[in-house]
This record gives C-alpha cells, structure tokens and sequence, in this order.
C-alpha cells in the first residue's frame, strides 16, 4: 500500500503571476479588465469635461416638454402638444408593428424559398437560387428606396380618383391603391365598449374568444387522440372544430355591432378606413424579402443536415413526401433553423431603423431623429436609443431562446 | 505594505492627472477658431445640400449661392483668398451637430435665429442675411388658393427645421388636420412634392421660390399668399468663441454696410485710395485700425467685399429679381429703403 503525499507546497512568489501557468491567464484577464476600466474611464471624462466646455450638461428633462411635432403614423393618441417622451413611444410602437410584421412575412418567404430551393422541379429551383441570390446581396436599404420609390412613381395619387371619369377607382370598391398608401376598410363597433364604442376593449374581447376557441379546439383533439387510442377509430372532429372557431366569434362581433368603415375620397386624401402607409409598405416588404432570402438559406441548410436515411427510412415505412417533410425532416431541421432564426430577427428589428430613409416614423425617426434635432439633446437621445434596441434584442433572443430549448434534443 | 499603498495611491494620482490633461486638450480645442482657420489656411464651411440660389455646385462644381458668398467673404476677410473654403453639406438635422463637433467653423445654411438654437443649444447667431417667413408651395391643378383650405392635405416637411414645429402651430391653431410626408433633403422634397406624394410644400418662402426656378415648369405651382412665420436666416458660430463670433458678424456687416455707403466690388479698389468719407476710409482699412481690433490685416472688409460684391450685388446675382428665382429686396432692402437691413456703425 502506498500512502500519498502531498505535493511540496511551494509558497507564492510574485514571479509566479506570469511563469506559473496556474495564475498567468488570471494575470492576463486582470490587466485586460484594468485597461478596459481605464478606457471606459477615460472615454467618459472626455465626454464630460467637452461637454463642461461647451456649457452643455446630460439632462433627461426635454422627455417631458411637448414635443411640438405631428408624426404620421400614429398607433397611440398623440398630437404636436404632447411630450417627447410619447412622440419616443409612438415610435417604439412603430417599430415593434413593422418588426413583427416583417419577421412572420419573413418567416414565409424563407420557408417556402428554403423549402422549395431544394425541389425536384429544375425551373423552381432555379428561381429561389435567383431569389435568395438577388435579394441578400444587394443592400436592404437600396431595396427600401428602390420599393418606396416605385410605389411612389407607379401608383397613381389620390387625385386621381376624382372627378367623375376618374383616371383610377378603387379595388372591389373599397381599397385604394395610391402612392401614399394603401387604404382598406377598418372594423368599427356600433354597440363596441369605451369612447365611440371603438375601445381597445373590444380588441381584447375579440382575442380572448379566439383564444378560447384555440384551447377548445386543443382539447377536442385530445379527446380524439384519446379516442383513437382505445378504439382506433379516430372521431371525426372537423365539424366540430369549424364550429369551435366561427360561431363564438361570428356571435360576439356581431353582438358588438361591427361594420366596415369604408375608405372615400375627401378632400385631398382618403380619409376613413384604414391606411397602411407607403413609408410602412416599403420598409415591411424590403425588410421581408431581404431576410427571407437568409432564412431560405437556414432553412435550407437545416433541411439539408437531416440524413438521407431518415428520409429514406421514412419512406420506406410508406408515408407520402409530404408527410415525410411535415413529420420527420422539418422537426429535426428545426433544430438547425431556430439559432441563426434569432440572429436574422434581431437584425430585422435593428434593420428597421433604417425607416428614416423612407420617413416611417419609428423610434429612431422620433426619438432619435426630430426630437434630437430639435431639442440637440444628442446624447441623451442616442443613449435612450441604444439602450431601447438593446432591451427589445436581448427579449427577442430570450424567447427564441426558451423557445429553442424546447426544440432541442431532449437527452435523457 | 505601507510601500505598496504610497504605490497605488501615487499610480492613481498619475493617473487622474493624465485624464485631466486629455480632458483639457480635448476642451481647449474648441476654443480659437480664427487661429485654427488661419493656421489651416482654409474655412470649412456648413451649407445646404443643395438649394440653387442659395447654395449649391454649378456646373463646374464650384459652389455659389447667396449663402456660399458669405462663407466666400469670410475666407476672403481672414486668408486673403475667398477661394480657400470647403464646403461641408450639411442637412437640416446635420448642421448642428457638424457645428457643434468643429467639423465646420461656421454655418451659412438657411438657418433660422431662434431662441432656443441661440440659448439651449449654445449657438452664437451673428446676424440676419434674408429675413424670410415660411409659405406653402402647391400645383396649380390643386386649386388651393389659401393654407387654411389644406385640411386633410399630405405636406412634404423637412425634419429638424423650425419649419416642422410651425407647420404643426398652425394647423393647430386654425384646428383642421394634416398628414406630415417627413424628408431629409431639398432635394427629396421636391422629388416627392412632384411624384405627388404630398399636396403642398412648406418650408422658407424663399426655399420655395428657390426650388420652384428649377422646375420643368414652374408655372404650374403656386406659393400660396400666407407666411406663417418669422424666419430669420442668418450665419451662425459656436457659442464661446467671442472672437470668431465678431469676425463673422462684422464680415456680414462690412457686406450690409458697403451697400449702403456704396462700395461695390466695382469701386472698391478705387475708393480705398480716396474717398472722402471717413466711414469708408475705417471700413476699407485706410485709416484706423478695426482690421487689427478683428486679428484680421487691414484690408480685411476690402477683400471680403472683393470676394462677391456687397450685399446688394450678391443679392441681385444669386437670388434677385433678373434670376429665375427672382425674389424681390422687401425686407431685405437697406433702412434707407424702407427695408430691415441696418448695421452698426463702423467705428
Ligand atoms: N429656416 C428653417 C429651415 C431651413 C431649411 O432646411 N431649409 C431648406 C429649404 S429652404 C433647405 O435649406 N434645404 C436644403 C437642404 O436640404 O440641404 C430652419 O432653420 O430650420
């Protein structure tokens, strides 16, 4: 038997910090952080002592004076009275609708070009590897400009439609194409809670409905998967789903009254119904096509590192292609798909900062575009602005996150 | 141990000192411009991004307009060479910023004196070059013929001018509603005021007049007759630099007075070798010595006037009455006419 002995314990010599394996890296990190902290440190005093200079201070209070500006895409109440800080949130809420609505969009296209790049058919092939080597390298914001001014030049203005042989009518009678928008009807309540009976509540009474009615369509597939399992007979539960989904809600609007306000033509514009801007237009679809383009690529990629014999194996056990991409290659691709997913979201949120070529008003339009100028609160403003887009990215990544841990691998 | 804290106590001290030393250097540069101009031998000097008339590159390239003759009076007054400029275009949301930073020593860029800009925003506004007032321009075809029949109208605005913030005043005030149609750019303005993506164009009449000379068919638009504002255009200097400040602001009145004591770039030469009027003789640098009061050599205002002419003849060049843009003196014109334009004496 053999009795271990400790190692002869050497005392610590300052020579050790950069010979001693042991501590040199931890050497390293601390110089490194040192120098970090006296670069920060330096960087701030420079700031603050040429501000001293020039006898500009760092004050947040302009948040509350009134702005003194209108924005033309309101989604809050808001007028040329109210305060920075909300002409700040109406611009937050622009961006957030044209980031949301580019990522689904973008969703589809990619799928459906990622999915389709890989198909049999040689001609559809071709045309997504045109697509996605058209539009991902060519710059986002020369496609912005370009669709903006396309729309510009090519719809006709709202003059057009005057008159009594006008030179433009509108689609189906009630949507507009124009070159400052499109205008389509909106939903309005006759019998609606809150002011005109147009609350937000009523928005929220609709969502609940049909969030019931997806609970209650859940559980009707249960039953029917509990079913199938004793029985093997799988009830038919079309009817009833269809049922779960439209009556509840058919009732509750129509309870609540709800019509279609028609665009019309007064005075110079449209007015009434619901306009989705030119400026919205033109960012949402450029942002869309662009990262669609990298999302048909993931998804290609993801489709691609599922093995052939998973495919093959699938196929032998008879299920039909489609099933064989729906149930055996896409939920193992997703794997693949969902991290650099979160990558391409967040650069369509950071993306959509480049609003400001087209005059979409979003934050960096409002906050960091007008009230900067007009209030020369630059640093202030730029600092509010980093840390917004710094919030809403590391969001995004956290849920994509959960959301990717969920996908994963499950090793038990 | 006690070594060891002397060490770092003495390493910190080293340390603050050295951040205070780049803190200063950082600061004082701010300061001295009128050295900093001459030792670079060149102005740099903030304009438009473009508006004819006012400033922009002709077909040589060479920049002229009536606000590039002010920073041509400049240069002439503190090199010698009304040449030795570099123009900075700057947009209605940049110039502050180029002015703040020292990217440009001075702006003559269609800016209006305000409060705010002069006080908050640490500004030094030397004087006015164009007394304007904000106007609306629209097609004929629109069949407007006042701001108040603009009710539910798309408006092509610039962002970050006070024209914005009037824009927004007035329809306030006479309670009918607008869509603002935000731009960066003269240039973007009216590329989509004639797409037809906005009804109406509001910004500084004489903007307006300006742009409107360039169009294929300027007939077809109209300014409507309501000015909404008061826009004082005029040069401005960082706040803080006294010096330079009095060497733009006398430079602008050499121009005004020179016109009113009838020295043009005709006579100018002549009549600083004799003149009679003692006014003259101070200004041209014959006698007395304001050039040395400004750091500036003697015949300073003699080469500013040189440059382009006094204020007069680079208002008839640029943007009078015989060019398509065609503006009329109104306010512009000297006291003696009944205008606004009154400088201090030169003495
Ligand atoms: N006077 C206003 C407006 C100045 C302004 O931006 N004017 C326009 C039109 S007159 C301009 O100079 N545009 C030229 C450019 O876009 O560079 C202000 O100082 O805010």
């Amino acid at each position: 038997m053999t009795t271990l002995t400790d190692p002869p314990r050497e005392s610590f010599r300052l020579s050790m910090l950069l010979y001693d394996t042991r501590y040199r890296s931890l050497t390293f990190q601390a110089i490194a952080l040192l120098l970090l902290i006296v670069a920060i440190a330096f960087l701030a005093n420079n700031l603050v002592s040429n501000l001293a200079a020039q006898d500009l201070n760092i004050s947040f209070s302009f948040l509350s004076s009134p702005a003194g500006y209108d924005i033309n895409q309101t989604l809050i109440d808001y007028n040329s009275q109210s305060s920075n800080l909300r002409a700040a949130w109406v611009g937050i809420l622009n961006t957030l609708l044209v980031a949301v609505l580019a990522c689904l969009t973008a969703t589809v296209f990619g799928v459906l070009a990622g999915v389709l790049r890989l198909s049999k058919n040689w001609l559809v092939r071709k045309l997504m590897a045109f697509y996605v080597e058209i539009f991902r390298n060519i710059p986002v914001l020369i496609w912005i400009i370009i669709i903006f001014t396309i729309m510009t030049a090519v719809m006709p203005a709202p003059t057009a439609f005057r008159g009594d042989d006008p030179a433009s009518s509108m689609v189906l009678d009630s949507i507009a194409f124009t070159n400052r928008g499109v205008y389509i009807p909106g939903p309005h309540f006759s019998r609606g809670f809150g002011a005109d009976g147009n609350g937000a509540l009523n928005w929220l009474i609709v969502i609940a409905v049909l969030v019931g009615s997806f609970f209650a369509t859940r559980m009707v597939t249960a039953r029917a998967n509990a079913a199938q399992e004793a029985t093997g007979v799988r009830p038919n539960t079309l009817w009833l789903n269809l049922a779960i989904w439209f009556v509840p809600i058919i009732g509750v609007l129509a309870i609540m009254g709800l019509y279609w306000d028609m665009p019309t033509l007064s005075g110079f514009n449209f007015s009434g119904g619901i306009k989705i801007g030119g400026p919205l237009i033109a960012l949402w679809f450029a942002l869309s096509i662009y990262t669609g383009a990298f999302i048909a690529e993931n998804v290609r990629a993801g489709i691609q590192a599922v093995s052939r014999g998973q495919t093959e194996a699938a196929s032998a056990l008879g299920l039909r292609p489609k099933r064989v991409m729906s149930l055996v290659v896409l939920p193992q691709a997703l794997r693949v798909i969902i991290p650099p997913l979160i990558s391409q979201y967040l650069n369509i949120t950071k993306n959509s900062s480049l609003a400001i070529a087209v005059g979409y008003a979003d934050i960096t339009a409002t906050l960091g575009g007008i009230t900067l100028n007009q209030t020369g609160r630059a640093i202030e403003c730029v600092l509010l602005l980093m840390l917004f887009y710094l919030i809403i990215s590391l969001l995004i990544s956290a849920v994509m996150n959960v959301y990717n841990s969920s996908m994963k691998l499950k090793e038990r | 141990m006690a070594e060891n804290q002397e060490e770092v106590k003495m390493k910190r001290t080293v340390f603050l000192g050295a951040l205070t030393v780049a803190g200063v250097a950082a600061g004082a540069a701010a300061a001295a411009t009128l050295d900093d101009v001459k030792a670079r031998g060149k102005l740099n000097c903030g304009v438009t991004t473009g508006l004819v008339g006012f400033a922009a590159p002709d077909a040589n390239g060479e920049w002229t307009g009536f606000d590039v003759s002010v920073c041509r009076a400049v240069a002439a007054a503190v090199l010698g060479d009304p040449a030795a400029v570099e123009f900075v275009p700057t947009t209605g949301k940049t110039r502050f910023t180029a002015l703040a930073s020292g990217e440009v020593d001075m702006l003559a860029r269609n800016t209006t004196w305000t409060f705010s800009r002069d006080v908050d925003l640490k500004f030094d506004f030397v004087g006015v070059n164009y007394y304007d007032g904000q106007g609306f321009l629209v097609p004929k075809a629109l069949g407007v013929s006042s701001a108040k029949d603009l009710d539910g109208a798309a408006v092509c605005i610039q962002t970050g001018t006070t024209t914005e913030l009037n824009l927004a005043d007035y329809f306030r005030k006479n309670n009918i509603s607008y869509e603002p149609v935000p731009i960066e750019t003269n240039a973007e303005g009216q590329q989509q005021y004639l797409a037809g993506a906005c009804d109406a164009y509001t910004t500084d009449a004489s903007g307006l007049a300006a742009t409107r000379a360039t169009f294929e068919a300027p007939g077809d638009h109209i300014l409507l007759p309501e000015i909404i504002s008061k826009e004082p255009l005029g040069p401005l200097v960082r706040h803080g630099d006294n010096e330079w400040g009095d060497v733009v602001r006398w430079t602008l009145n050499a121009l005004i007075a020179a016109e009113e004591l009838g020295v043009s770039s005709a006579n100018v030469a002549e009549m600083s070798g004799n003149t009679n009027n003692p006014e003259v003789a101070r200004l041209l640098g014959t006698e007395g010595e304001l050039g040395a009061m400004l750091g500036l050599s003697a015949d300073w205002a003699k080469n500013a006037i040189m440059a382009g002419g006094n204020y007069g003849e680079i208002f008839a060049k640029n943007i009078g009455e015989e060019t398509p843009i065609g503006l009329a003196r109104g306010l512009n014109a000297q006291w003696t006419d009944g205008g606004l334009l009154y400088t201090p004496p030169f003495r």
